[in-house]
């Protein structure tokens, strides 16, 4: 597959705060990369560097940095490598005082579309996102999950190659999130006879990232890990436990407290069990007897399938321990 | 003992002719742990700010510890602890500088319950940090410390969780709960519906509604009107994301699918009760998609949400 997004070794600091710190990506068209990360892992100063609205940062002695949108330079063809990128900011504005169809030709007119080409693609990808019923309705009066199809459509309204999208789910409605992910599937995956684009989304969702084509972990900068959801949770196979009973609390502790379990988290009503490889059947055994002489109640202990949450939790028991 | 902590009637709070909050009614006792659960503008942060006597209802009334929300709202706020989704701390002052500070507007001297509180939320080796050098992980905790060295029964939470990685979240749940065994009620809103499992009862807001509140297993056996099915396509291969949608589409042509979406990276459906796997996956194949795995799914707070929208 064609590379779209080229990134190698991308370094940004803010005074002292190294808020991106030697970064490379790839991401080829078709493919749904999605990066993950606490607020301040640096996802948003990736997405601005992509582009090319931050300036790169020479590190002296080190490699140097690039950026390849679409084959332009992003450096040295600003304006081409640009011209392929649709970007939905996280805190994204539109004008409440206009309607729909007005601030979709706004942006339509500043990517350069001509008069002749802004409304018949302002009506298909308004029709793409589902806004067309309200082409009329004032901006103003848009619901919030409306409102982000718009600055999708917006986004999307030059036919860019390259999406990136900064945490466009962040507490949107669940209905919405639920049509925006198809919305950023179809683009994926070649919809509408247009050719593919790339995705580059950052999310605190989990399970979000699980229907990524690749995810990164991003950590103070730096990419911690990256690969397709199912090679990274095949990384804890046979590791996880799932237990569940009463009460909660007693369970944890019991349970944490076992020499051959790692870390002991809750996952909604229930407990995850990371145990040290190989040590499955011993910590199973020896828990359902403990338990019960402890006087708690075992209602299911099995093993299941890790999820991403699982690595992420794994991999930052690694990359830093707190005091 | 357990004492109403916040009886809210009809609770109504307009802008304009926009209704944020609209005729909310619910109460909550002490030692409960309630999830406030609902997308952003919901009306999660408008309530909380009329619990606190910040904003005057444009109609109903609340009461908080016993208080009147607008008569009493200086007794409320003595008596509360409120974080906010905007941690207010002061990231040019340490850690112990910040908590002080905090105490004071409470009128809290004792030496000993800063210690205590740094204790607590596990920051007693970094008192003398200064906050802007802390990730935001233990600013939350920070922020959670200054709502309570004053001993307030009842915390009100919004959005403590946002934007905190998830190893955060979960320490931060068990903070909450250490709190909750000393005998503190918390009402927290969020927007992860998973955090919401660990909610004795849980309410659901959507524009400005509260759809329901109760425990987790109540919702999902009262809202959801069938068996949860969890619909997998393996060795899908490269173009998994693609498939999910062919997929997703069939299940939505099926007469036994009441509701189908993404979840992960498989597909949800929900069917009547009286549909069993071999039926969905024969459906499924009539509809042009063979070689599902189906399998039966606990439904989640998610699929509640979705389900009470859709009403």
């Amino acid at each position: 597959m064609e590379v779209l997004i080229e990134a190698h070794n991308l370094h940004k600091s803010f005074g002292e705060t190294r808020a991106v710190d030697g970064l490379s990506l790839r991401v080829a068209a078709g493919e749904i990369y999605g990066l993950v990360g606490p607020d301040g892992a640096g996802k948003t100063t990736t997405l601005r560097l992509l582009c090319a609205v931050l300036q790169l940062e020479r590190i002296k002695g080190g490699q140097p940095a690039s950026i390849r949108i679409g084959g332009y330079d992003a450096v040295r063809q600003t304006e081409l490598a640009r011209a392929q990128i649709g970007y939905l900011p996280q805190r994204f504005s539109l004008y409440d005082d206009l309607t729909v169809l007005e601030n979709i030709r706004f942006f339509a007119e500043v990517r350069g579309l001509s008069s002749a080409d802004w409304r018949p693609r302002c009506m298909e990808i308004l029709g793409f996102v589902g806004l067309d019923p309200f082409v009329d309705r004032l901006a103003g009066h848009l619901s919030g999950g409306m409102k982000q199809k718009l600055g999708l459509a917006a986004a999307l309204v030059h036919r860019p190659r390259v999406l990136l999208l900064d945490e466009p789910t962040t507490g949107v409605d669940p209905v919405t999130r639920q049509d925006f992910w198809q919305l950023i599937i179809r683009l994926a995956s070649q919809a509408n006879h247009e050719p593919s684009v790339a995705v580059l989304v950052s999310t605190p969702y989990m399970d979000e990232a699980a229907r990524c084509t690749r995810v990164g972990f991003m950590r103070a900068g730096r990419l911690l890990m990256e690969g397709k959801p199912v090679d990274l949770t095949l990384r804890l196979k046979d590791q996880i436990l799932e237990l569940r009973g009463h009460p909660l609390d007693l369970l944890r502790r019991l349970a944490g407290a076992d020499q051959d379990v790692e870390d002991a988290q809750m996952f909604g009503d229930r407990i995850h069990l990371r145990t040290r490889l190989g040590k499955r059947f011993e910590v199973e055994e020896r828990l359902k007897q403990l338990i019960v002489s402890e006087g708690g109640e075992i209602v299911q202990l099995r093993p299941v399938a890790p999820q991403l949450e699982d690595v992420f939790i794994s991999l930052s028991d690694q990359a830093v321990s707190p005091s | 003992m357990s004492t109403q902590v916040i009886r809210a009637t009809d609770l109504t709070r307009r802008f304009g002719d926009f209704t944020a909050v609209d005729h909310i009614s619910f109460t909550m006792d002490s030692g409960e742990v309630v999830g406030y659960l609902g997308p952003n503008g919901s009306g999660k942060t408008t309530t909380i700010r009329m619990l606190l006597g910040l904003l005057i209802p444009t109609a109903g009334e609340a009461s908080v510890l016993g208080y009147d929300v607008v008569r009493q709202a200086e007794q409320i706020r003595e008596r509360v602890g409120y974080m906010s989704q905007k941690f207010a701390l002061y990231h040019d002052l340490t850690v112990g500088e910040n908590l002080t500070f905090y105490a004071g507007v409470y009128g809290e001297r004792s030496r000993a319950r800063l210690a205590e509180v740094l204790e607590l939320v596990g920051l007693n080796q970094l008192e003398g940090e200064r906050v802007s050098d802390l990730p935001s992980g233990w600013r939350q905790r920070l922020a959670l410390g200054t709502a309570i060295v004053h001993r307030p029964r009842l915390l009100f939470l919004d959005e403590p969780t946002s934007g905190v990685d998830p190893t955060a979240r979960r320490a931060f749940w068990d903070l909450i709960y250490t709190l909750v065994a000393e005998g503190v009620a918390a009402l927290v809103t969020t927007h992860y519906m998973d955090e919401a499992e660990y909610c004795g009862r849980v309410g659901i807001m959507r524009d400005g509604k509260l759809l329901a509140m109760d425990t987790p297993s109540t919702l999902k056996a009262s809202a959801l009107p069938g068996l949860t099915w969890d619909v997998f396509l393996d060795g899908a291969g490269e173009s998994v994301a693609s498939s999910l949608l062919e997929a997703l589409n069939a299940l939505e042509t099926c007469s036994c699918v009441l509701r189908a979406g993404l979840v992960s990276d498989h597909l949800r459906a929900i069917t009547p009760a009286d549909v069993s796997a071999e039926t969905l996956r024969q459906r499924l194949g009539e509809a042009g998609v063979a070689g599902l795995r189906v399998e039966p799914a606990e439904p989640t707070l998610e699929d509640v949400f979705l389900a009470l929208a859709a009403r």
